[in-house]
C-alpha cells in the first residue's frame, strides 16, 4: 500500500494505482483525453501532466504508478503551462468548427479549452485535413476533427473484440480509420461514438437534430433483450432523439448494444394511436369506451375455459400481475408468457435466473454455453464474457452452432445428446468442468424452446449438479433470457394454472374453436394467422403481427413511455421512467387492464401505481428489492427424460430486428442491410 | 418696492414680449423636427431593430443551425430544427423568431458565429395581426436579401470596435 502526498494532502492507495486515479479519490480533476477507466493506457495525449518531485519534467500522470513517498503537485505553474502547451498543439490540426459540430456542447476538448486554451492561435500555417471514413450506418466520421487519442481503437480491440479499427502513418500523418473500407460490424459499435472525446465519431442517425442543452434527461431501462441495461433517455418537446448508456457496473458498465442505442426511432412509426376494432374484416378506429365495452362483452361471454392471454416479450411485470389478477380472478387458467413455447417454468427461481450474476462472470475461470449466441441475445453478456477473458485463464466451451464470439472458443459438437454424457462422467468434458475453480454454464433460451426443452433444461441442471457448478457460495448455473419480460412473468407466475393450456394448447384450441377469446398482452412474436376464429384482443404499442389479426386493438404505451417495472435475466428488478407521453390516446398498460376490469364491473383493487407496486411486491417479494439480486435457492426443476439428438439452432436470426419496436425502425433496417444480409446471401449464395 | 417693480412689468407686459421674443429668435435657428416618414434622423450602425438572415454572396445561406442564438435568447423567442442537408451540409430546416416575445437584447446577433442572424436598421415592421409577427426562415432570409448593402456596411462599420 503506497503512501504518497498530492497537493499537499496525504493519501494511501491500493498498489498499481495511478497517480490520476489517485488524484480522482481525492476529488481531485486531472484534464486528458485517452485515458479512460475502462480502457487500457496508451498516454498518448499528454494532457494529464502533473509535476513530481525529484523528477526533471512532468509526469503522465495516468501511466505513472503510485509508489512510496511519491509528492504531486496537481495545480502550479509548471503544471499549467505544460498542459497549456499540449493543448495548444492539440488545437493546431483540431478545425475550429464547433457550430457544426454534434459533440459542441459535450466535448472533453471543448471544455478543457476553456480551462487550457488561449483565445487566439498563433500558428499561422496550413491546417491538417483528413479524408472522412465511411464506418457504417450508425457512425457517422469527421476524421479531420481527430486528435489522436486511439480509445476507439482499443475499444474496438478490447471490448468490442473486433480488430477493425487501426491508425495509418505517424506523427501529423496518422491516420484512424479501418485498414480496409469497412462498416465496424460490431454489436457494441454505437460505444465508439460515446468514447470519442471529440467530434471525430459522432451518431449518424442523430446527426444534427439537437444540441446536449436542448434535451431532457430521464434515467431508465433497456427492454429490447434481457440483459436490462441501464440507460438514460434524451427526449425534446415529446420525442426520444438519443438513448445513451448509463453507469451500472454490475449489469452494462458504461456500454449498450446497438439496437438498445439506435433503434427508438422505431418508436415513432407503426404505433397504434387509439382504439381500434374490427368490423367487415376492416379495423375501424374506435373510442375507449366502445373498445372496452366490446372487450368486456367478449369476455363474459365466453366461458373461463374459452378465454386465454398471451403476454409478449415487452410487458412489464405491472401489466403481467393486472392481467393475471383480472382473468385469475374470472377463473381463467390459460395464461402464457413463453411466447417461442420454451419449457421453462416457475418451478425453482434459481433455475430460469442468471444465478452467478453478470458481474460474477469476472470470476468464472470455465463456461460452457449451451445452444446460445450471447453476442446477439444478450450483447453486454457477451462483452462481460470477453473482458474475463482478456484477464486470461478463461477458457470458454460451447455446445451449439459454431459462433464468432469475438473471443477464442473450445467447440465440444452441436450434439444435444452431449448434455447427458457431461452429466454422467461419460464425456471427457465433465471433469474439466469439475477441476474448474468457478464454472459456470449458460444455458441459452434457444435450448429451452426445442420441442424436448425440458429435458434440455433437466439435462443442464444435472451437469450443474454433477459437475460442482453449485456450491455454498457460487451457483454457475445461468440462463440467458432473450425477452425482457421473462423473468418478470415468472415470478408472478403467467403460467397456466392447474388445467390451463400453455402456448402450444391455446394455438390448438384456437384452430378447433375450443379458445373463443385470446388476449394478447403485447405479443408479437406468434404467427397470428394461428388463432382460427379466435376473437382476440391485442393490447400494445406497435402495429405489428399481434395487431394485424387482432378483432379489437387496445393501444399501450411503450417502454420510454411509462414507470413500469422489468425485471432481467439476473432476476433484478429495475424501474423504467417515463420519458415521453404515450402517443394519442394510448395509455399506460395496467391502467388499460384496470379500466377493462371497471367495464366487466370486476374493479381491481388498485388505483394508483403505489398500490400496484405494493401488489407486486406482496405477489412475490423480489419486486420490493429494485435493482438487487436476492440469491435463489437451488431446487428441482425440468423433466429428466432423453435429450433428443437433434442440433441446437440459434433463436435470432437477426439481432437487429427482435421485437416490434425495433422493427419499425428505419436504423435497424439500414443495419440489417449493412450487416446481416450479406452474410445471409453469402451464406445461401443469393447475391450478385 | 418690489410691488412697484411687479407693476411696472405687469403694465408693460416686458414677460411676454421676452417670451414672443425668445419664439420669434427661433424663426431664425435650423429646424430639430423631423417630417417624418419623409425625413428620418441618422441610425447607429449598431441599431437593434427588425431581425435578419443573411447570406454569403454566393447566395449560400450563412446559419449552420448551431443553435447558439437560440439557446442565449433570454425571451425563448428563437424556435430552431435542424438536418443535414442533402449535400450533407448541417442546415436549419426551421428558424423561427417570434418577435412578439424578442425584447431585441441583440444578443443573437453576438453570439452567432457566422454572422447569420442580425438585427437590422429596419424599425417599421408593426403589422395588423399578430401573427405576421410570428416570422419564420423565409421572411428572415427574404429581410436578409432586402437589407443586405445595410446590413454588410453596417457590420463592416463596427468591425474596427470589436
Amino acid at each position: 500500500m503506497p503512501k504518497l502526498t498530492i497537493d499537499g494532502i496525504e493519501l494511501e492507495v491500493a498498489p498499481g494505482t495511478s497517480v490520476l486515479q489517485a488524484c480522482e479519490q481525492l476529488g481531485i480533476e486531472v484534464p486528458r483525453f485517452c485515458y479512460h477507466e475502462k480502457l487500457s493506457v496508451p498516454a498518448n495525449c499528454r494532457m494529464c501532466l502533473v509535476e513530481m518531485e525529484k523528477a526533471p519534467k512532468p509526469i503522465a500522470s495516468c501511466a505513472m504508478p503510485c509508489g512510496e513517498g511519491m509528492v504531486i503537485k496537481t495545480d502550479t505553474d509548471t503544471v499549467h503551462k505544460a498542459r497549456k502547451g499540449v493543448m495548444e498543439f492539440l488545437l493546431i490540426n483540431h478545425p475550429l468548427d464547433c457550430p457544426i459540430c454534434d459533440q459542441g456542447g459535450e466535448c472533453d476538448l471543448q471544455d478543457q479549452a476553456v480551462g487550457y486554451g488561449f483565445d487566439r492561435g498563433r500558428y499561422g500555417e496550413e491546417k491538417r485535413a483528413v479524408k472522412d471514413k465511411n464506418l457504417g450506418p450508425l457512425i457517422k466520421t469527421i476524421m479531420t476533427r481527430c486528435i489522436h487519442c486511439t480509445r476507439c481503437i482499443r475499444f474496438s480491440d478490447e471490448i468490442a473484440g473486433v480488430s477493425v479499427m487501426g491508425a495509418t502513418g505517424r506523427g501529423e500523418h496518422m491516420e484512424i480509420g479501418t485498414y480496409v473500407e469497412a462498416a465496424v460490424s460490431s454489436e457494441l459499435s454505437g460505444n465508439l461514438v460515446d468514447v470519442c472525446p471529440v467530434g471525430a465519431l459522432t451518431s449518424k442517425p442523430y446527426a444534427f437534430t439537437a444540441r446536449p442543452w436542448e434535451l431532457r434527461k430521464t434515467e431508465s431501462v433497456d427492454v429490447l433483450d434481457a440483459v436490462g441495461s441501464n440507460i438514460r433517455i434524451d427526449t425534446r418537446g415529446g420525442e426520444v432523439l438519443r438513448i445513451l448508456p448509463r453507469l451500472n457496473e454490475a449489469v452494462n458498465e458504461e456500454w449498450i448494444s446497438d439496437k438498445t442505442r439506435y433503434a427508438h426511432d422505431g418508436l415513432k412509426r407503426q404505433r397504434l394511436d387509439r382504439p381500434y376494432i374490427r368490423e367487415n374484416g376492416k379495423l375501424r378506429a374506435a373510442s375507449w369506451e366502445e373498445a372496452l365495452a366490446l372487450t368486456a362483452s367478449k369476455l363474459k361471454g365466453a366461458a373461463p375455459e374459452k378465454i386465454a392471454a398471451i403476454a409478449g416479450d415487452l410487458a412489464d411485470a405491472e401489466s403481467l400481475l393486472a392481467l393475471k389478477d383480472l382473468l385469475g380472478g374470472m377463473g381463467v387458467a390459460s395464461l402464457e408468457s413463453r411466447q417461442d413455447g420454451s419449457a421453462i417454468d416457475a418451478a425453482s427461481r434459481a433455475g430460469y435466473i442468471f444465478n452467478s450474476t453478470i458481474a460474477g462472470i469476472e470470476q468464472a475461470d470455465q463456461i460452457l454455453l449451451i445452444g446460445t449466441n450471447p453476442r446477439w441475445e444478450g450483447a453486454l453478456v457477451n462483452a462481460r464474457i470477453r473482458k474475463r477473458y482478456l484477464q486470461g485463464g478463461l477458457t470458454v466451451t460451447v455446445l451449439g452452432p459454431r459462433v464468432d464470439l469475438t473471443f477464442p472458443i473450445e467447440h465440444l459438437g452441436n450434439d444435444a445428446t452431449l448434455l447427458n454424457a457431461i452429466a454422467d462422467g461419460s464425456h471427457p468434458y465433465a471433469e474439466t468442468l469439475k477441476a474448474a475453480k468457478k464454472p459456470l454454464l449458460i444455458l441459452g433460451s434457444g435450448a429451452l424452446a426445442r420441442p424436448d426443452g425440458a429435458a434440455v433444461w433437466a439435462a443442464a441442471r444435472a451437469v450443474a449438479e454433477a459437475c460442482g457448478l453449485v456450491r455454498e457460495d457460487w451457483n454457475g448455473f445461468n440462463v440467458l433470457h432473450r425477452a425482457a419480460s421473462r423473468v418478470g412473468a415468472l415470478d408472478l407466475g403467467f403460467l397456466p394454472a392447474e388445467g390451463g393450456r400453455d402456448l402450444a394448447g391455446i394455438l390448438d384450441g384456437a384452430r378447433k374453436g375450443e379458445v373463443e377469446v385470446v388476449y394478447l398482452l403485447g405479443a408479437d412474436e406468434i404467427d397470428a394467422q394461428n388463432f382460427g376464429r379466435a376473437f382476440v384482443i391485442y393490447q400494445g404499442h406497435h402495429g405489428d403481427r399481434g395487431a394485424h389479426r387482432a378483432d379489437v386493438i387496445l393501444p399501450g404505451a411503450a417502454y420510454t413511455e411509462k414507470n413500469a417495472t422489468y425485471v432481467n435475466t439476473e432476476g433484478r428488478a429495475q424501474h423504467t421512467r417515463q420519458a415521453t407521453f404515450p402517443v394519442g390516446e394510448a395509455r399506460e398498460d395496467w391502467k388499460i387492464i384496470r379500466a377493462l376490469s371497471g367495464a366487466l364491473g370486476k374493479p381491481l383493487p388498485y388505483d394508483t401505481l403505489q398500490q400496484l407496486r405494493k401488489r407486486l411486491a406482496d405477489a412475490n417479494p423480489v419486486f420490493a428489492q429494485i435493482d438487487r439480486v436476492t440469491p435463489a435457492a437451488w431446487g428441482a426443476f425440468g423433466t429428466a427424460s432423453a435429450v433428443a439428438a437433434a442440433p441446437f439452432t440459434l433463436p435470432v436470426e437477426n439481432f437487429y430486428m427482435t421485437d416490434a419496436i425495433s422493427r419499425a425502425s428505419a436504423t435497424m433496417a439500414e443495419c440489417t442491410e449493412a450487416f446481416v444480409s450479406p452474410a445471409v446471401a453469402e451464406r445461401t449464395g443469393t447475391h450478385g | 418696492m418690489a410691488w412697484l417693480d411687479r407693476t411696472a412689468r405687469g403694465l408693460f407686459m416686458t414677460e411676454l414680449v421676452k417670451g414672443f421674443a425668445l419664439t420669434f429668435s427661433y424663426m431664425f435657428k435650423p429646424r430639430v423636427t423631423l417630417n417624418y416618414p419623409y425625413e428620418r434622423s441618422p441610425l447607429s450602425p449598431r441599431f437593434r431593430g427588425e431581425h435578419a438572415l443573411r447570406r454569403y454572396p454566393n447566395g449560400e445561406e450563412r446559419c449552420i443551425a448551431c443553435k447558439l442564438c437560440e439557446a442565449v435568447c433570454p425571451a425563448l423567442a428563437i424556435t430552431i430544427e435542424a438536418e443535414p442537408r442533402e449535400d450533407g451540409s448541417r442546415r436549419t430546416t426551421r428558424y423561427d423568431i417570434d418577435m412578439t416575445k424578442c425584447i431585441y437584447c441583440g444578443l443573437c446577433q453576438e453570439a452567432c458565429p457566422v454572422d447569420a442572424i442580425v438585427e437590422g436598421p429596419n424599425l417599421e415592421f408593426a403589422t395588423e395581426t399578430r401573427e405576421e409577427l410570428f416570422y419564420n426562415k423565409e421572411k428572415l432570409l427574404a429581410n436578409g436579401d432586402r437589407w443586405e448593402p445595410l446590413l454588410a456596411a453596417n457590420i463592416a462599420a463596427d468591425a474596427p470596435y470589436r
